[in-house]
């Protein structure tokens, strides 16, 4: 694999299980969770530890389509939808 | 010092944490079973308010409030949490000291929280839960350290040990009650947190580097929790567990409850006679023994199977295996817009709705609870059976197809349209009436853990109480209602028909018959709908009352079923099996949802949407019926 190839931040939900990568960033166009409220699903990840260089794995997929998918992040696991995974970058490490 | 601290105010303090932090245990290590569970007025959120006396003497309120990561809220809970900190809520002191509880084996959570909490200035202690549990890993967070890095008082607890937190009730005596700050109503005057992307990514950073100070150290998935996630998370192997576990907790339910169940109706029963064989035979003997009496009993009868339901929730809640569960079944139900925590209150509801509809309160988004209770009455409950029972004896032949009996086919096939009317109502819901926003499921999967016995028992006691308290209340005052309806006016002397037919329920019977008649029923049926309000199966037991049968219970089904069978057209019984998909008619259920989303605006759509469904059912049924048969 090129230099290049490693570098290049790809969605989370490309990893297949077991895989791990470094986060690169959350995309800021990331579904809105409630109007009142001003929460964004990005706002959230962040909050939940999906920041530049932290360390994640994909722990479990579900059938058939990866979706949802079970990820650790910094000693915890979450479960994520796809679209919510997608919004996560990561680099492979 | 006595008298000195007999004059401090009460402390009122608020318990922040985020979920799976182990703050309810907490909770219920400082106040005991010294609780009271209530909502939030106007939404449903519940608010757990308990307290304690140091050894001084001096009172403590604690407020568990609810979980949240962050406040920046997603959800209705997490805004209270926001909210009741800041002094936002209507009504809800601000707390004079706010408790940041911790989960010393899962920092980084933890610490974010706190950071977000400490810009605000107000008085705190961060409660370091867990920190057993982190030695036992090998590591011991520098309490000194961290309580300098972060200019705030910590200190270590242990909410599963008995003395867990004689340290944290010392540290608070420090803290003096503050006046009570004036209300903000809803504006950002006491300090504007609208999520601020670039502000918690620099928290973020912050975090590692005081964890790094501290010597925390980033727990290690043990290679029995891989195991374990491997095959219960596996979509093949785990949804068969699943399937196992489910049908453990629906025999348990359903057979585990039979016994107690029986000996409360027993023991009602036998208190019934006792009481008419004190009282004088009138008014009074018939309220206590017919109204109260029998009433409650019906209602108490469901008690065993609440308590069961409830141990298996909080068991498998506690374990770590529900949020798991959600995960496998999220996608089956998110095409409908449920969550996948929406299953257990589901399950639940095919004993009961009661218990299914109190089971909600697992579900950590209001809205997601919401949904769920609104569907939850459409689960075929087991007062349900009785009447399927009759009425497919009486019109459905015990016939043959292929391997299966077509009365059994029938029964499933009216569970079946239970279950799929609920899904379909849930995605008229979700489509149509749930502001256009995305859920997302960001749920968090915590370790496994053993139960903790403690937190078991008062978690149980709590459902139990709740039970009694507000069902029993209410429930209490619609027997009484519902008698009078049902006695007076009294019969004339010289009467010849029931009783019930002169009163007043007789009379709104013969009333709703104008409705009933365009869905084939008769008025006997009306009537007997209108008791049926009380509890669905006594619609059988009213039924044998209008058609002047009187026989116990048991000896009433089998005299029932021909008079119904020679009586009533095959359409007319079709139509009733149909009505009694949707059966609109329970008291207890709407009384249930009042009570638990603090408004009639639920228990008025749903009452209104069942009442429409079933109309509909009742009335295409009977039509076709007519149609296929004339």
């Amino acid at each position: 694999m090129s230099v290049a190839a490693h570098a290049l931040p790809v969605p989370l939900t490309v990893l297949p299980r077991g895989a791990r990568a470094l986060v690169h960033c959350v995309l800021d166009d990331t579904p809105v969770i409630d109007d009142a409220l001003h929460s964004t699903v990005g706002q959230r990840l962040i909050e939940l530890g999906f920041v530049h260089g932290v360390e994640v794995e994909v722990i479990e997929t579900m059938w058939p389509i990866g979706d949802p998918l079970a990820v650790r992040v910094r000693g915890s696991t979450f479960a994520l939808r796809r679209r919510e995974a997608s919004a996560i970058l990561v680099t492979l490490a | 010092m006595d008298t000195a601290n007999r004059q401090l105010a009460d402390l009122h303090i608020a318990l922040v944490g985020v979920p799976n932090c182990g703050k309810t245990a907490l909770f219920n290590r400082l106040t005991g079973s010294r609780q009271k569970v209530a909502n939030y007025p106007g939404v449903t959120v519940e608010r757990k308010e308990g307290g304690f006396r140091d050894r001084g003497g001096r009172r403590y309120r604690v407020l568990d409030l609810p979980g949240a990561y962050s406040l920046s809220p997603t959800t209705l809970d997490e805004a209270i949490t926001r909210d009741v900190v800041l002094g936002r809520v209507a009504g809800e002191r601000q707390p004079d000291v706010i408790v940041c509880v911790a989960d010393a084996t899962h920092m980084p959570l933890s610490l974010r929280l706190i950071l977000e909490v400490r810009r605000l200035g107000y008085p705190m202690v961060i409660a370091l839960n867990r920190s057993d549990l982190a030695r036992k890993r090998g590591f011991r967070l520098d309490v000194a350290k961290l309580a300098a890095a972060l200019g705030v008082p910590v200190i270590e607890t242990v909410a599963i040990a008995p003395a867990g937190a004689e340290a944290l009730i010392q540290g608070l005596a420090a803290f003096e009650a503050r006046s009570p700050l004036p209300v903000v109503e809803g504006g950002g005057a006491v300090c504007e947190l609208a999520p601020n992307r670039a502000e918690t990514e620099r928290t973020q950073q912050l975090v590692p580097q005081i964890l790094a100070e501290v010597g925390y150290r980033e727990p290690l998935r043990t290679r029995a929790a891989a195991r374990a996630d491997a095959i219960l998370m596996h979509p093949a192997a785990g949804m068969l567990v699943l399937g196992a576990v489910l049908f453990l907790v629906f025999q348990a339910v359903f057979s585990w409850a039979a016994w107690p169940m029986d000996l409360i109706e027993e023991g009602v029963g036998a208190f019934g006679l006792l009481v008419s064989g004190i009282l004088p035979a009138g008014a009074l003997q018939s309220l206590l023994v017919n109204g109260i009496i029998a009433g409650v009993g019906s209602v108490i009868v469901f008690l065993p199977q609440i308590l069961i339901l409830f141990f298996f929730i909080l068991v498998l809640e506690d374990s770590g295996y529900l949020p798991r569960a959600a995960y496998l079944l999220d996608r089956l139900m998110g095409g409908v817009g449920l969550s996948g925590r929406a299953f257990i209150p589901l399950l639940s509801s095919f004993a009961c709705a009661i218990p299914g509809i109190m089971a909600a309160r697992t579900i950590p988004s209001a809205r997601d609870r919401i949904a769920t209770i609104m569907i939850a009455p459409l689960m075929t409950c087991s007062a349900r059976l009785p009447v399927y029972a009759l009425l497919i004896a009486a019109f459905i032949p015990a016939r043959a197809v292929g391997p299966f009996n077509l009365q059994g086919l029938v029964l499933f096939t009216l569970y079946f349209a239970g279950v799929l009317a609920a899904l379909g109502v849930a995605w008229v819901m979700k489509r149509f009436l749930s502001k256009r926003t995305y859920h997302p499921l960001l749920l968090e999967l915590p370790d496994y853990q053993w139960p903790d016995l403690r937190s078991l028992a008062m978690g149980l006691w709590d459902r139990v109480r709740i039970f009694m308290r507000r069902v029993g209340g209410i429930i209490l005052s619609l027997m009484i209602v519902l008698w009078f309806l049902s006695s007076y006016p009294a019969a004339p002397p010289g009467a010849t028909g029931p009783a019930i037919e002169y009163s007043f329920a007789g009379m709104l019977g013969r009333a709703l018959h104008v409705v009933f008649a365009p869905i084939g029923f008769n008025w006997q049926i009306a009537v007997a709908l209108v008791p049926g309000l009380a509890a669905r199966e006594v619609a059988v037991s009213a039924l044998g009352t209008v058609y002047a049968m009187s026989a116990s219970n048991a000896a009433l089904e089998s005299a029932l079923l021909p008079v119904i069978s020679s009586t009533w057209s095959l359409g007319t019984g079709l139509s009733l099996l149909a009505w009694y998909i949707f059966a609109p008619q329970c008291l207890s259920t709407l009384a249930v949802v009042k009570r638990e989303t603090q408004s009639w605006r639920y228990p008025l759509i749903m009452a209104g949407y069942l009442f429409a469904l079933a109309y509909l059912a009742s009335f295409i049924t009977w039509r076709v019926t007519l149609a296929l048969t004339s």
